[in-house]
């Protein structure tokens, strides 16, 4: 505060309530120095997205004061937060799939030629802005033909075409490849070298300790240190995220525990030559086949819309195939369920963790209970006659305790959890049902440290009782930890299996990117 | 039956029953391209015909001698009103978020409340109101056979305005926006809402001289007269996909059914009311073949 150049940004004395009284940050201050990277860390929940909607001017604190370069921010809102240089890359990006890229970067200050929006001056403009930062993208593609990398740098274009000097990235890496990441970062680099400030939310430390200048961690909604990275170690980082120390389940053991299928092992899920058409007609399957064996998880790697999505569905039952077979496995004979229906499916002992669990893992305006036994709802069990019975109650309070599943009533709608919790509810039930065969997309996307170490906990003991697992995850240590084979997907084929004691990050990104040894064993 | 004799009149009756679906699905696109579900534009229509047919009826009782003032005057009534029922229609989708399609509905069961409720406590009718007598737009003559309403004509100016608007200016740009991502066009600065309360204000100007059309057609307002033309104008939107152009396609295959069914009455041995729904049959199949095929607005009628 004495320094002759305040710092870019300060946040003092932020408070946030939500509706319902729940805390989402506490009289949070912070002080981000001109030209500096600047990390702010923290479990899901912890209050980092929240702080920095109220830096975008997207959420209204209940008290507190924003100051740019000393000045304070009088009247803040998402307006006032572009005219004063702040532009915020979201998580789920901001772009609109119709329009061109050039379409979405103008928007809101389009060159107009007359009354006309003048489209070539657009995209000279955004050729201009690429050009000097080193972000390449066509200008005249629309969005949606756009791989998630390349939606990203349109989404930090569009914000400095806004002409921002702080630029906020709500977790920019967890959608991207390695080699996508590695491209971030150098632009990321530039970018400072250029003068700007830096805002990177995350809860991958590898990442911010590659990159930041400075840390940030939040919990529950508090500051709890903010330290230069030099130096910063990542245990004593993950500890103050998560409160205690983490139990193993962090993705460090090349070798998985639990027990390794071999390959006698019986297998449970047998998807032979499955072709998938996309919404859009296109191909996307061509042709996969897969087995899964009993007490195995079969890692399945490759950028968001290779097929990974479309595989899952299909053989949940949720996405009509146009050629293979899917067959289940009951120790006897297989058989093909094609044409079988889900709830038939889940009595053969089909379990699916779904990749989004608003749309599909979760009615949210349900309680709690009423979510964990969603799917089981026609178990005499838990229904009767008159609704739901007392034993559904004592389900979910067993869930809730064993899967460490925070809500503080029962009957409280699930809306109102917390990510991390959700998805430990979705895990937790699906588990419940004791499959023989789980489907489990993006297990832990977007959940805490402590969530993920759960999670993890809970497949591996699923596949030491035998179970198969058909896991899909963007996070590729997650798959190397977990997994006993990976398959890599592109493009509607599996490319390659790996083993994952035997392979790297980069080696399954380079498959991911559709490049590879012409060596690799073909599934 | 007589084709030779049907034609020369099909052209002519096309265009004239084109033009109410014309303004009302203009107004619906614009709207609609913004993220608003208007189908209140069926209301719309009515409040405009009503109002015009009225300020009509009693300029001309109050100053007589001068229909072209009381034309006029029935003109702004029409656009006043169909803004009115849009100023509703807006206000309850876009500042108290309601259901948009709850909210069109509801609005058109109160217009048509009203158009009889004011018909009984203006005019003691039951209903309508009494004929406009010599209070009339005139019309513009197009070579020998067609005499066509002035009206037609400035739906077919509003189309290449609301195209060129809508796809070749900033405004447009950004009303587009509001209808795909309404999000993502706040964080650049747009101001949704009020973009949004001027789309759908601009689908209740034109709906209502979509209605007021109608009025000068028959000479008089008669209870529900629209009889279902906003809901077929939003017929013709989905089937142009959401594209002036095409719109406009919708709106003359329409106008081509309703036209054929009033030619085709007496010349054909099938009760009238079969004929009669004819152009619903027409929007059912065009429907059927159209959905799927044809994406609307990415953030069409979701609330908050």
């Amino acid at each position: 505060m004495t320094d002759v150049n305040p710092p870019a940004v300060e946040m003092l004395h932020i408070t946030k309530r939500f509706s319902g009284g729940v805390v989402a940050v506490e009289d949070v201050s912070i002080g981000v120095a001109q030209g500096e990277i600047h990390a702010v860390i923290g479990e899901n929940g912890a209050g980092k997205s929240t702080l920095m909607g109220v830096l975008s001017g997207l959420i209204p604190a209940d008290s507190g004061e924003i100051r740019l370069s000393g000045a304070p921010v009088s009247n803040p809102g998402p307006a006032s937060a572009v005219r004063h240089g702040i532009g915020m890359v979201y998580q789920h990006f901001m772009l609109i799939p119709v329009f061109t890229v050039a379409e979405n970067i103008v928007l809101g200050r389009e060159p107009a030629a007359g009354l006309r929006f003048d489209r070539r001056a657009a995209e000279e403009q955004v050729r201009a802005l690429s050009d000097r930062y080193g972000l390449k993208v066509d200008p005249a593609a629309r969005v949606e033909t756009l791989s998630v990398g390349q939606e990203q740098r349109v989404e930090i274009l569009k914000v400095l075409h806004c002409g921002a000097d702080i630029l906020i990235l709500d977790e920019p890496t967890a959608v991207l490849t390695p080699q996508e990441t590695k491209d971030l970062f150098s632009v990321l680099l530039q970018l400072k070298s250029q003068g700007k400030t830096i805002l990177f939310i995350s809860h991958k430390l590898n990442e911010v300790l590659a990159i930041a200048d400075t840390i940030t961690v939040l919990r529950h909604g508090k500051v709890v240190e903010t330290m230069p990275a030099k130096g910063a170690m990542k245990e004593s980082l993950a500890r103050m995220m998560v409160g205690r120390d983490l139990e193993s389940g962090a993705p460090d053991p090349r070798h998985p525990v639990g027990a390794v299928a071999s390959a006698s092992a019986e297998v449970l899920l047998e998807l032979e030559r499955i072709e998938v058409l996309r919404d859009n007609g296109l191909p996307a399957l061509r042709g996969v086949s897969l087995q899964v064996r009993s007490g195995e998880i079969l890692g399945l790697a490759g950028v968001e819309g290779n097929g990974q999505t479309e595989l899952l569905e299909v053989a949940a039952g949720l996405r009509e195939k146009v050629g293979g077979e899917i067959r289940l496995h009951d120790g006897v004979s297989g058989r093909d369920v094609s044409r079988t229906s889900i709830s038939e499916r889940h009595r053969l002992g089909l379990s699916h963790i779904p990749e989004d669990r608003h749309r599909r893992g979760l009615v949210l305006d349900f309680s709690v209970v009423e979510n964990a036994i969603l799917g089981r709802h026609r178990d005499e069990a838990f229904c009767g006659p008159w609704g739901i019975r007392s034993s559904a109650d004592i389900e979910a309070a067993t869930l809730a305790e064993r899967f460490e599943v925070h809500a503080n009533d029962l009957a409280d709608r699930v809306r109102g959890l917390s990510g991390g919790n959700q998805q430990k509810l979705v895990v937790g039930r699906e588990l419940a049902r004791r499959p023989r065969v789980l489907l489990a997309a993006q297990p832990t996307r977007g959940v805490d440290l402590a969530a993920v170490a759960i999670i993890h906990r809970a497949l591996r003991e699923a596949r030491s009782t035998g179970a198969a697992i058909l896991l899909v995850s963007s996070d590729l240590s997650e798959l190397l930890a977990l997994s006993d084979r990976i398959a890599v997907m592109y493009e509607g084929s599996v490319v390659a299996t790996l083993d994952p004691a035997k392979t790297t990050e980069e080696e399954l990104g380079l498959y991911m990117a559709g490049g590879g040894r012409s060596s690799a064993i073909p599934s | 039956m007589n084709e030779f004799s049907l034609l020369p009149a099909l052209v002519p009756a096309t265009i004239q029953a084109a033009t109410p679906l014309l303004f009302a699905a203009l107004g619906g696109l614009i709207s609609e391209r913004a993220g608003i579900v208007n189908l209140a534009l069926e209301g719309m229509m009515l409040a405009g015909a009503f109002a015009g047919a009225c300020a009509a009826i009693l300029l001309h009782d109050a100053v007589p001698g001068h229909p072209a003032a009381a034309a006029a005057g029935a003109v702004m009534a029409a656009l006043v009103a169909g803004a009115l029922v849009a100023l509703l229609h807006a206000a309850a989708c876009i500042t108290f978020r309601a259901d948009q399609v709850v909210s069109g509905i509801a609005l058109n069961m109160l217009v048509l409340g009203l158009t009889v409720f004011f018909s009984q406590s203006i005019f003691h009718m039951k209903g309508g109101t009494p004929q406009l007598e010599e209070v009339t737009l005139g019309r513009l003559s197009l070579g020998a056979s067609m005499a066509l309403s002035p009206l037609c004509f400035v739906a077919a100016a509003v189309l290449p305005v609301a195209g060129f608007l809508l796809f070749s200016t900033p405004f447009g740009l950004r009303l587009r926006a509001c209808g795909e991502h309404p999000r993502a066009a706040a964080t650049v600065g747009i101001p949704v809402a009020r973009i949004r309360y001027l789309a759908v204000l601009a689908s209740g100007l034109l709906a209502g001289l979509g209605g007021l059309y109608l009025v000068f057609d028959v000479g008089s307002f008669s209870k529900e007269m629209t009889s279902g033309r906003g809901y077929i104008a939003l017929a013709a939107i989905i089937f142009g996909r959401w594209r002036p152009g095409l719109t406009l396609a919708g709106c003359l295959l329409f106008g081509l059914a309703q036209s054929l069914q009033l030619q085709l009455q007496g010349r054909v041995e099938v009760p009238v009311a079969f004929l009669q729904m004819l152009p619903y049959g027409v929007t059912l199949v065009v429907l059927a073949g159209a959905i799927g095929r044809s994406t609307p607005p990415a953030a069409l009628g979701k609330t908050g």
